[in-house]
């Protein structure tokens, strides 16, 4: 596992510099918006991401609520971890995209505002895990870990439910694309996924040496109150 | 502005947000891979 690390990194590198490349040369410019419009290879597959992220966070905390399996629990917490930095993206890129476009950096439209709230929902579950000492905390997570998943479809589709200034959906909605944009726009989600998955895995085995490392001092200062005891 | 700007600077707080995120993992997991080097040390 460990000596497939470099190997993945080292692709996922590669497809990174590629996308990249793609995103600023290949991809054509769009007539209206120009060079702006670019922000979106960065912008949708970052949202995207984000959002598999936290269905899998859901998936997870799930299986811990039904289970108390650990490593379940590992997944949910790194999972919300990397997906609240990929929606902070999100969050930041679709501004800057916004004030040439739309004249403004934010409004409080429905899909910019649901995005807004689904990123407080997963930081609370953040600064849950962090600052709560109860032992029912992996258990208080999972619940808000299911809770705030079923708002990811809610943030997905309220471009159809409402009227909103944000574009439509690439996939699934009624706007077209050039096929060399989904082109790049595909090769750009890809790269990102890849990425996910490897800060996902390095994340997950900081949390497992963290939980280890907790363990070793729970069992030193158990030896050492045996010690003073005697 | 031009638009080359905002894309610019789109691409670059990308680049700085998981930068950010990627050096706070390195920098906790070098700190406890020597916190577990000391406790089995220690034991």
């Amino acid at each position: 596992m460990k000596r497939g690390f470099p190997i993945v990194g080292v692709l996922t590198a590669i497809l990174l510099i590629y996308a990249l490349y793609e995103a600023l040369v290949g991809a054509p410019t769009e007539q209206t918006m120009g060079n702006v419009q670019r922000i979106f290879y960065y912008h949708v597959p970052s949202a995207w991401t984000a959002f598999i992220l936290f269905f899998i966070n859901f998936g997870a905390s799930i299986f811990y609520l039904i289970k108390r399996n650990q490593a379940a629990d590992m997944v949910a917490l790194v999972t919300a971890e990397v997906g609240v930095v990929f929606c902070t993206v999100v969050l930041i890129t679709g501004p800057i995209w916004a004030r040439p476009v739309w004249g403004i950096w934010w409004t409080w439209d429905m899909r910019l505002t649901s995005t807004l709230v689904l990123w407080l929902i997963y930081v609370s579950y953040l600064f849950l895990r962090r600052f709560s000492s109860s032992g029912e905390t992996p258990l208080l997570a999972a619940a808000l870990g299911v809770l705030g998943a079923l708002c990811v479809p809610f943030v997905y589709f309220s471009i159809w439910f409402f009227r909103t200034q944000h574009p439509q959906p690439v996939m699934g909605g009624g706007g077209s694309i050039d096929p060399r944009m989904l082109h790049v726009l595909l090769i750009n989600w890809l790269a990102f996924l890849c990425f996910a998955f490897l800060v996902c895995w390095s994340r997950y085995r900081l949390e497992k040496l963290q939980r280890d490392v907790d363990a070793d001092h729970a069992l030193e200062s158990l030896l050492d109150l045996r010690g003073s005891a005697r | 502005m031009s638009g080359t700007y905002y894309l610019f600077a789109a691409y670059a707080a990308t680049w700085i947000i998981h930068s950010t995120y990627l050096a706070m993992i390195v920098r906790r997991y070098s700190r406890l891979k020597r916190e577990k080097k000391e406790t089995g040390r220690r034991s």
